[in-house]
Protein backbone atom coordinates (compact mmCIF):
# COMPACT_ATOMS: atom_id res chain seq x y z
CA UNK A 1 0.00 0.00 0.00
CA UNK A 2 1.92 3.45 -1.20
CA UNK A 3 1.62 6.78 1.62
CA UNK A 4 -0.90 8.07 -0.70
CA UNK A 5 -3.29 5.02 -0.26
CA UNK A 6 -2.78 5.03 3.03
CA UNK A 7 -3.77 8.68 3.41
CA UNK A 8 -6.96 8.52 1.40
CA UNK A 9 -7.89 5.43 4.04
CA UNK A 10 -7.26 7.46 7.05
CA UNK A 11 -9.58 10.11 5.18
CA UNK A 12 -12.27 7.73 4.12
CA UNK A 13 -12.56 6.67 7.73
CA UNK A 14 -12.40 10.08 9.61
CA UNK A 15 -15.71 10.80 7.00
CA UNK A 16 -16.89 8.11 7.61
CA UNK A 17 -16.87 8.72 11.11
CA UNK A 18 -17.88 11.95 11.09
CA UNK A 19 -20.86 10.68 8.93
CA UNK A 20 -22.03 8.58 11.08
CA UNK A 21 -21.77 11.18 14.44
CA UNK A 22 -23.80 13.62 12.10
CA UNK A 23 -26.86 11.62 11.19
CA UNK A 24 -26.83 9.51 14.24
CA UNK A 25 -26.72 11.74 17.49
CA UNK A 26 -29.19 14.08 19.02
CA UNK A 27 -27.23 16.76 20.22
CA UNK A 28 -26.74 19.63 17.73
CA UNK A 29 -23.61 20.23 18.82
CA UNK A 30 -22.80 16.89 18.07
CA UNK A 31 -24.11 17.16 14.71
CA UNK A 32 -21.80 20.21 14.00
CA UNK A 33 -19.18 17.94 14.92
CA UNK A 34 -19.24 15.75 12.56
CA UNK A 35 -19.77 18.24 9.72
CA UNK A 36 -16.41 19.22 10.89
CA UNK A 37 -14.64 16.48 10.76
CA UNK A 38 -15.83 15.53 7.04
CA UNK A 39 -14.83 18.68 6.00
CA UNK A 40 -11.04 17.71 8.09
CA UNK A 41 -11.28 14.65 5.94
CA UNK A 42 -11.68 16.27 2.40
CA UNK A 43 -8.95 19.02 3.78
CA UNK A 44 -6.56 15.56 4.44
CA UNK A 45 -7.48 14.55 0.99
CA UNK A 46 -6.04 17.99 -0.77
CA UNK A 47 -3.23 17.79 1.11
CA UNK A 48 -2.35 14.22 0.37
CA UNK A 49 -3.17 14.54 -3.11
CA UNK A 50 -1.09 17.72 -3.42
CA UNK A 51 2.03 15.98 -1.87
CA UNK A 52 2.05 12.66 -3.69
CA UNK A 53 0.28 13.99 -7.16
CA UNK A 54 1.70 15.59 -10.33
CA UNK A 55 3.07 19.27 -10.09
CA UNK A 56 3.75 19.58 -6.72
CA UNK A 57 5.19 23.23 -7.11
CA UNK A 58 2.32 24.81 -8.10
CA UNK A 59 0.79 24.38 -4.03
CA UNK A 60 -3.05 24.51 -5.51
CA UNK A 61 -3.83 21.61 -2.61
CA UNK A 62 -2.38 24.09 -0.14
CA UNK A 63 -4.25 27.14 -1.18
CA UNK A 64 -7.38 24.95 -1.38
CA UNK A 65 -6.65 23.68 2.47
CA UNK A 66 -6.25 27.03 3.25
CA UNK A 67 -9.35 28.72 1.96
CA UNK A 68 -11.73 25.63 3.14
CA UNK A 69 -10.15 26.42 6.58
CA UNK A 70 -11.20 29.93 6.94
CA UNK A 71 -14.63 28.46 5.23
CA UNK A 72 -14.79 25.82 8.14
CA UNK A 73 -14.21 29.03 11.14
CA UNK A 74 -16.56 31.10 9.41
CA UNK A 75 -18.98 27.49 9.27
CA UNK A 76 -18.51 26.90 12.38
CA UNK A 77 -18.93 30.41 13.98
CA UNK A 78 -22.51 31.12 12.10
CA UNK A 79 -23.69 27.48 12.69
CA UNK A 80 -23.15 27.80 16.76
CA UNK A 81 -24.80 31.01 16.51
CA UNK A 82 -28.04 29.21 14.65
CA UNK A 83 -27.59 26.35 17.96
CA UNK A 84 -27.44 29.06 20.66
CA UNK A 85 -30.39 31.37 19.05
CA UNK A 86 -32.35 27.23 18.82
CA UNK A 87 -31.55 26.56 22.31
CA UNK A 88 -32.98 30.39 23.52
CA UNK A 89 -36.46 29.43 20.95
CA UNK A 90 -36.82 25.73 22.25
CA UNK A 91 -35.11 25.62 25.31
CA UNK A 92 -33.12 22.36 24.26
CA UNK A 93 -30.88 21.71 21.86
CA UNK A 94 -32.43 18.19 20.93
CA UNK A 95 -32.69 17.93 17.31
CA UNK A 96 -35.76 15.51 17.41
CA UNK A 97 -37.35 18.33 19.52
CA UNK A 98 -36.73 20.47 17.39
CA UNK A 99 -39.84 20.38 14.95
CA UNK A 100 -42.00 23.41 14.20
CA UNK A 101 -40.77 26.07 11.47
CA UNK A 102 -42.22 29.03 13.87
CA UNK A 103 -41.98 28.84 17.28
CA UNK B 1 3.63 3.86 5.10
CA UNK B 2 6.37 5.11 7.86
CA UNK B 3 5.28 4.76 11.92
CA UNK B 4 5.15 8.15 12.79
CA UNK B 5 2.48 7.93 10.09
CA UNK B 6 0.66 4.82 11.63
CA UNK B 7 0.68 5.95 14.95
CA UNK B 8 -0.55 9.87 14.25
CA UNK B 9 -3.54 7.95 12.27
CA UNK B 10 -4.32 5.62 14.68
CA UNK B 11 -4.68 8.22 17.39
CA UNK B 12 -6.12 10.87 15.32
CA UNK B 13 -8.88 8.03 14.37
CA UNK B 14 -9.51 6.96 18.10
CA UNK B 15 -10.04 10.46 19.02
CA UNK B 16 -12.43 11.37 16.32
CA UNK B 17 -14.13 7.69 17.43
CA UNK B 18 -14.61 8.98 20.87
CA UNK B 19 -15.34 12.48 20.21
CA UNK B 20 -18.30 11.07 18.29
CA UNK B 21 -19.37 8.48 20.55
CA UNK B 22 -18.89 9.73 24.12
CA UNK B 23 -22.28 10.18 26.56
CA UNK B 24 -20.59 14.09 28.28
CA UNK B 25 -20.43 16.66 25.51
CA UNK B 26 -17.21 18.03 27.35
CA UNK B 27 -15.55 14.88 26.71
CA UNK B 28 -16.68 14.75 23.10
CA UNK B 29 -15.03 18.79 22.70
CA UNK B 30 -11.83 17.48 24.35
CA UNK B 31 -11.20 14.03 21.94
CA UNK B 32 -12.32 16.53 19.19
CA UNK B 33 -9.06 18.79 19.85
CA UNK B 34 -7.37 15.84 20.00
CA UNK B 35 -8.61 14.96 16.62
CA UNK B 36 -7.64 18.45 15.41
CA UNK B 37 -3.71 18.42 16.67
CA UNK B 38 -3.79 14.84 15.07
CA UNK B 39 -4.67 16.32 11.89
CA UNK B 40 -2.26 19.14 12.19
CA UNK B 41 0.62 16.77 12.99
CA UNK B 42 -0.01 14.84 10.00
CA UNK B 43 0.18 17.80 7.47
CA UNK B 44 3.40 18.28 8.96
CA UNK B 45 4.02 14.83 8.21
CA UNK B 46 3.45 15.40 4.61
CA UNK B 47 5.35 18.03 4.33
CA UNK B 48 2.71 20.89 4.47
CA UNK B 49 4.07 23.19 6.89
CA UNK B 50 1.72 26.39 6.65
CA UNK B 51 -1.32 24.30 6.45
CA UNK B 52 -0.44 22.38 9.59
CA UNK B 53 -0.06 25.42 11.86
CA UNK B 54 -3.10 27.33 10.01
CA UNK B 55 -4.98 24.07 11.75
CA UNK B 56 -3.37 24.43 15.03
CA UNK B 57 -4.21 28.11 15.16
CA UNK B 58 -7.83 27.93 14.14
CA UNK B 59 -9.36 24.36 14.98
CA UNK B 60 -7.39 24.06 18.24
CA UNK B 61 -7.17 27.38 18.90
CA UNK B 62 -10.66 29.15 17.80
CA UNK B 63 -12.97 26.00 16.74
CA UNK B 64 -12.86 23.80 19.36
CA UNK B 65 -13.10 26.86 22.01
CA UNK B 66 -15.72 27.71 20.26
CA UNK B 67 -17.79 24.56 20.86
CA UNK B 68 -16.96 24.59 24.50
CA UNK B 69 -18.19 28.02 24.76
CA UNK B 70 -21.13 26.69 22.64
CA UNK B 71 -21.81 23.88 25.58
CA UNK B 72 -21.80 25.90 28.07
CA UNK B 73 -23.98 28.42 26.73
CA UNK B 74 -26.92 25.85 25.79
CA UNK B 75 -25.96 23.95 29.29
CA UNK B 76 -25.54 20.83 27.67
CA UNK B 77 -22.50 19.48 29.92
CA UNK B 78 -23.88 17.59 31.99
CA UNK B 79 -24.11 13.78 31.14
CA UNK B 80 -27.35 13.38 29.64
CA UNK B 81 -30.00 10.80 30.84
CA UNK B 82 -32.04 9.69 27.81
CA UNK B 83 -30.50 8.19 24.94
CA UNK B 84 -28.28 9.96 22.81
CA UNK B 85 -29.02 8.37 19.39
CA UNK B 86 -31.18 9.84 17.66
CA UNK B 87 -34.13 6.81 16.51
CA UNK B 88 -33.23 5.57 13.23
CA UNK B 89 -29.63 5.49 13.94
CA UNK B 90 -28.50 2.25 13.18
CA UNK B 91 -29.41 3.29 9.22
CA UNK B 92 -27.26 5.83 9.94
CA UNK B 93 -24.00 3.80 10.85
CA UNK B 94 -24.73 1.53 8.22
CA UNK B 95 -24.85 3.73 5.76
CA UNK B 96 -21.84 5.26 6.47
CA UNK B 97 -20.17 1.74 6.90
CA UNK B 98 -21.16 1.14 2.96
CA UNK B 99 -19.79 5.22 2.31
CA UNK B 100 -16.49 3.90 3.89
CA UNK B 101 -16.44 0.56 2.15
CA UNK B 102 -17.13 1.94 -1.11
CA UNK B 103 -14.12 4.69 -0.48
CA UNK B 104 -11.94 2.15 0.13
CA UNK B 105 -12.41 -0.22 -2.33
CA UNK B 106 -12.17 2.75 -4.53
CA UNK B 107 -8.71 3.71 -3.51
CA UNK B 108 -7.60 0.38 -2.83
CA UNK B 109 -8.32 -0.85 -6.32
CA UNK B 110 -8.20 2.29 -8.73
CA UNK B 111 -5.32 2.68 -11.35
CA UNK B 112 -6.13 6.12 -11.54
CA UNK B 113 -3.74 7.29 -8.30
CA UNK B 114 -0.64 8.90 -9.32
CA UNK B 115 2.56 7.00 -8.61
CA UNK B 116 4.95 8.28 -5.85
CA UNK B 117 7.95 9.71 -7.40
CA UNK B 118 8.23 12.83 -6.58
CA UNK B 119 10.32 14.63 -4.19
CA UNK B 120 9.57 16.52 -1.42
CA UNK B 121 7.88 20.15 -2.91
CA UNK B 122 8.31 22.87 -1.14
CA UNK B 123 6.11 24.92 0.21
CA UNK B 124 7.39 27.85 1.85
CA UNK B 125 6.05 30.67 3.53
CA UNK B 126 7.27 32.96 0.96
CA UNK B 127 6.16 31.10 -1.83
CA UNK B 128 2.61 30.71 -0.43
CA UNK B 129 2.65 34.40 0.38
CA UNK B 130 3.47 35.06 -3.39
CA UNK B 131 0.68 33.09 -4.61
CA UNK B 132 -1.91 34.58 -2.32
CA UNK B 133 -0.83 37.94 -3.98
CA UNK B 134 -0.57 37.49 -7.22
CA UNK B 135 -2.83 34.06 -8.21
CA UNK B 136 -4.86 34.00 -5.58
CA UNK B 137 -5.68 37.44 -4.60
CA UNK B 138 -9.55 37.06 -5.90
CA UNK B 139 -10.39 34.60 -3.57
CA UNK B 140 -8.26 36.09 -0.59
CA UNK B 141 -10.58 39.01 -1.02
CA UNK B 142 -13.46 37.06 -1.18
CA UNK B 143 -12.57 35.20 1.56
CA UNK B 144 -12.14 38.32 3.81
CA UNK B 145 -15.48 39.29 2.61
CA UNK B 146 -16.93 36.33 3.59
CA UNK B 147 -15.20 35.86 6.94
CA UNK B 148 -17.21 39.53 7.64
CA UNK B 149 -20.22 38.63 6.78
CA UNK B 150 -20.16 35.88 9.09
CA UNK B 151 -18.94 37.23 11.98
CA UNK B 152 -21.84 39.97 11.61
CA UNK B 153 -24.52 37.55 10.72
CA UNK B 154 -23.24 35.28 13.93
CA UNK B 155 -23.96 38.28 16.31
CA UNK B 156 -26.86 38.88 14.82
CA UNK B 157 -28.26 35.58 14.71
CA UNK B 158 -27.34 35.46 18.32
CA UNK B 159 -28.73 38.34 19.61
CA UNK B 160 -32.46 37.58 18.18
CA UNK B 161 -34.29 37.38 21.45
CA UNK B 162 -33.08 40.67 22.38
CA UNK B 163 -34.00 42.35 19.31
CA UNK B 164 -37.53 41.22 19.45
CA UNK B 165 -38.26 41.58 23.23
CA UNK B 166 -37.07 45.55 22.71
CA UNK B 167 -39.71 45.41 19.87
CA UNK B 168 -42.84 43.93 22.23
CA UNK B 169 -42.05 46.37 24.47
CA UNK B 170 -42.56 49.26 22.17
CA UNK B 171 -45.97 49.17 22.15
Amino acid sequence: MSPLQGCLLVSALLFAIGFAGAVSRRHAILALVGIELMLNAANLNFIAFWRYGAHPEALTGVMVVIFSIAIAAAEAAVGLALIIAIYRQYKTSNLDEVKDLKG
Amino acid sequence: MSLPFILIASVTLLAAAAAMSLRNLVHCALALTVTFAGLAALYLNLDAQFAGFAQILVYVGAVAILIVFAILLTRSGDTPNQAILAPGWIYGIAISALVFTALGWAVLNSSALPKPAAPAPEATVKNIGEWLMSKYVLPLEVIGLLLTAAMIGAVIIALREMKTKMEGDRP
